[in-house]
């Protein structure tokens, strides 16, 4: 997999304090990218230097392994967390003039919009103007203007807060369906469900540092603490009838006749080895390992690095 | 390039399609043109006739009235109080009362009516006894009233520049102070109107949220400029439309009232004809408003039009384009317009110091307050219009231009730095220290 986007050693200060300090990111080509972080961690000013509104103090930022140039604002769509649109101006027209500010030509950006309106079903508000629609018809044409010239890169800064429920679901499968297509989406934002649900990648930033960065699957494989969870039918003893051997056990618990045991396995024991203990005290209905979701990483990562001044 | 003109494409179109700009363009010309018509036209509607009974307690002017166009004059008898009663039932407009007096000719007049007398009624009657008066009082002094007239003088006080080349021009002092008055006054509107609606169009794009998506696209600076320039065309449009307008609804009126219009012209003037009747007394009045309508057509011709208009525009455009970049940076700093009074102050006072200024360069054209303020960028667009209908040294016109384009560019270049970073700033009341800050970091 190749990498689209990549920043290097990126420093920016402003006048009280540092925002980015010798960050480094690199985005692969076709993924959904999560930049992480706590608020004021430094992602709008790192997602404000890729959309080349600011400029690094030191460092490079580089596009398809170039570094990065004036016109490669055409290749990049960005969804910022501020947004908003002309409200006096008609949506057309309007639409028509941010997407021509992307480099498309009129006629070009004509039969597109097109497209976008029908496919969202709102060719009707062509002519209307944009304080007439309400916030989530607004939203739809904001998210349309964003990718209507179909840039490889997206950046989407906290794209779904203030999208209602509806929205947050469209737009999550437009996200989906332009990652097919082959675009790379970087997106910024504090709801780790989402963060999950969609992204491949992750860079976490705290005090304008990277702490964590790789593929969501290895970083929650590094993160795992080789514990492991069973649910037992028919089980009534309590904690201390449970034989288990040398097993660290982390918790006990009893919900509707079900026993739940979750214990943390030394290096050298085997998943397999508790298993057996727990067999022979009742039916064991279920047994998985407990994985820590992006959230618990994001919380003990930042925590962990709060000794840093 | 293209994006540039994209930007002023949309800045003009949103701002000429608005529901006021239309009002604006078609009140202006009209408030105008009734500004030179309406007296016009009231002078020709005042050619109501009045009947005027006249009560002539000392008989010295009967028959001495004589009928005008508008003014029929009949004599009743001495009798004011009989008269007084018949009044309602005679058909008059007004009653004209002269009363004997202990001296030998009467000098004052009393009017009677039911409305208040026109000031036409006031003067006919006003002219018509101090005719007949003084032509009584010379003969009773024995004077040709022929002699009077040759003494009669008129000093005539022709001012003439001394061009380098020799060449000699006459000029109008309240012409020239007109004209500087107006071209001053012009600009200092200008400035005000179309850069406070830059600084409004910044504050719009930040109260949306939109600027942070269009300057994803775009520069920041290109987004000012394309906005001043937009709105500077907005100006040059309205301005040009107003002139185009201005003058057609006066020659529609012109043509369509062109006799009577030619008439008053013919009479000399378009003040009331009642005074104008051929007298000898009346005469060198006409003669003099004569001369005035010759004088008004020297005047026009003694003014360097071209360097007029050349340097009205030029001072028009270089001083807006100095202060709207600064309106800008305003507006970039602030998150509403309530908030933009802190910073207005210094923008203000330059502008308001050159027009109260104004009267004083007037007085002395060539002095150092008129040079220097006709220097300083700041105030030289208004201060410079004012002097230069009197004529500026070539060396003093240069170094003020050059330095309005060196006092834009560096205004431009200051407003830039303080609008990239005000334009992503939410929520936070900047203070003058702040600016600085941004200043000094980009």
């Amino acid at each position: 997999m190749s990498i689209i986007f990549k920043a290097e050693n990126v420093t920016k200060a402003f006048a009280n304090h540092l925002a980015l300090d010798k960050v480094n990111v690199e985005v692969p080509e076709g993924s959904i990218f999560g930049l992480l972080g706590p608020n004021g961690a430094g992602k709008t000013t790192l997602i404000r230097i890729i959309n080349q509104i600011t400029a690094p103090d030191s460092g490079t930022v580089y596009l398809d392994g170039r570094p990065l140039h004036r016109d490669d604002v055409y290749s990049i769509g960005y969804l910022p967390e501020e947004r908003g649109l002309y409200k006096k101006m008609k949506v057309g027209e309007q639409a028509l003039y941010l997407a021509q500010l992307k480099g498309l030509s009129h006629h070009e950006a004509l039969v597109r919009l097109r497209e976008w309106f029908t496919r969202f079903e709102i060719q009707g508000w062509w002519n209307r103007k944009v304080e007439e629609l309400s916030k989530g018809m607004q939203q739809k044409v904001q998210f349309i203007v964003t990718v209507v010239h179909r840039p490889r890169l997206l950046i989407f800064d906290e794209p779904f807060s203030g999208f209602d429920p509806i929205n947050v679901n469209l737009l999550k499968e437009e996200i989906l369906r332009l990652k097919a297509e082959g675009s790379t989406i970087l997106f910024s934002t504090h709801n780790m469900a989402s963060v999950e649900e969609l992204c491949d990648h992750i860079v976490l930033i705290n005090k304008a540092q990277t702490i964590l960065h790789g593929s969501v699957h290895d970083i929650k494989q590094a993160y795992k603490s080789n514990t492991f969870e069973a649910d037992l039918l028919g089980f009534s003893g309590g904690e201390q009838d449970l034989p288990l051997e040398g097993i660290e056990l982390l918790s006990f618990s009893r919900a509707n006749g079900i026993a739940s045991v979750r214990a943390r396995l030394a290096p050298g024991q085997s998943p397999n080895q508790l298993l057996r203990s727990l067999m022979p005290l009742g039916q064991v209905q279920g047994f998985r390992e407990i994985i820590p979701s992006m959230n618990d990483i994001f919380i003990r990562r930042v925590n962990e690095d709060k000794a840093r001044i | 390039m293209k994006k540039i003109f994209l930007i002023i494409r949309r800045e003009y179109l949103v701002r000429v399609r608005k529901k006021s700009f239309i009002i604006m363009t078609f009140l202006g010309p009209i408030l105008m043109a009734s500004l030179m018509i309406v007296p016009i036209w009231l002078a020709q509607n005042s050619d109501k006739e009045s009947r005027l009974g006249i009560v002539d307690e000392s008989g010295l002017f009967a028959g001495k009235f004589r009928d005008s166009e508008n003014m029929k004059v009949t004599f009743l008898s001495p009798d004011l109080e009989a008269e007084k009663l018949k009044f309602a039932q005679s058909g008059l407009d007004v009653l004209v009362y002269i009363p004997r007096t202990e001296l030998n000719v009467p000098e004052k007049a009393l009017l009677y009516s039911e409305k208040q007398p026109s000031l036409n009624v006031k003067s006919y009657v006003q002219d018509n006894m101090k005719r007949e008066v003084e032509a009584m009082k010379l003969a009773a002094s024995n004077i040709d009233p022929d002699i009077l007239k040759s003494v009669k003088t008129k000093i005539e006080v022709t001012t003439i520049k001394l061009g380098e080349d020799g060449g000699e021009q006459k000029t109008f002092t309240e012409v020239s102070m007109a004209l500087g008055f107006i071209g001053g006054i012009l600009i200092y509107f200008f400035i005000f109107l179309f850069g406070s609606q830059v600084m409004r169009g910044v504050i719009e794009e930040k109260t949306n949220r939109i600027v942070e998506v269009i300057v994803s696209s775009v520069r920041p600076f290109q987004l000012l400029m394309g906005k001043i320039v937009g709105v500077a065309l907005v100006g040059l449009t309205q301005f040009l439309l107003w002139v185009v307008l201005t003058l057609g609804i006066v020659t529609v009126f012109q043509l369509s009232f062109s006799d009577t219009l030619s008439m008053a012209a013919a009479d000399g003037g378009l003040s009331d004809p009642g005074k104008l009747v051929q007298t000898e007394i009346a005469a060198p009045v006409a003669d003099e408003m004569n001369q005035g309508v010759a004088q008004v057509f020297e005047v026009i011709g003694s003014v360097n039009w071209v360097v007029m208009i050349f340097s009205f525009l030029f001072y028009f455009l270089g001083g807006y384009l100095l202060y709207s970049a600064l309106f800008a940076a305003i507006g970039s700093a602030v998150d509403n317009e309530t908030d933009t009074q802190q910073f207005m102050l210094p923008i203000t006072v330059p502008l308001i110091l050159a027009i109260v200024m104004a009267q004083s360069v007037v007085e002395n054209p060539e002095g150092p307050m008129a040079f220097w303020l006709s220097i300083i960028p700041l105030t030289s667009p208004i201060i410079m219009m004012i002097r230069i209908p009197f004529g500026v040294p070539f060396f003093d016109l240069a170094l003020s231009m050059g330095l309005l384009v060196a006092g834009f560019i560096g205004a431009v270049w200051l407003a830039g730095k303080i609008y990239r970073t005000g334009i992503l700033m939410y929520g936070k009341k900047v203070t003058y220290g702040e600016l600085f800050k941004w200043l000094r970091q980009s």
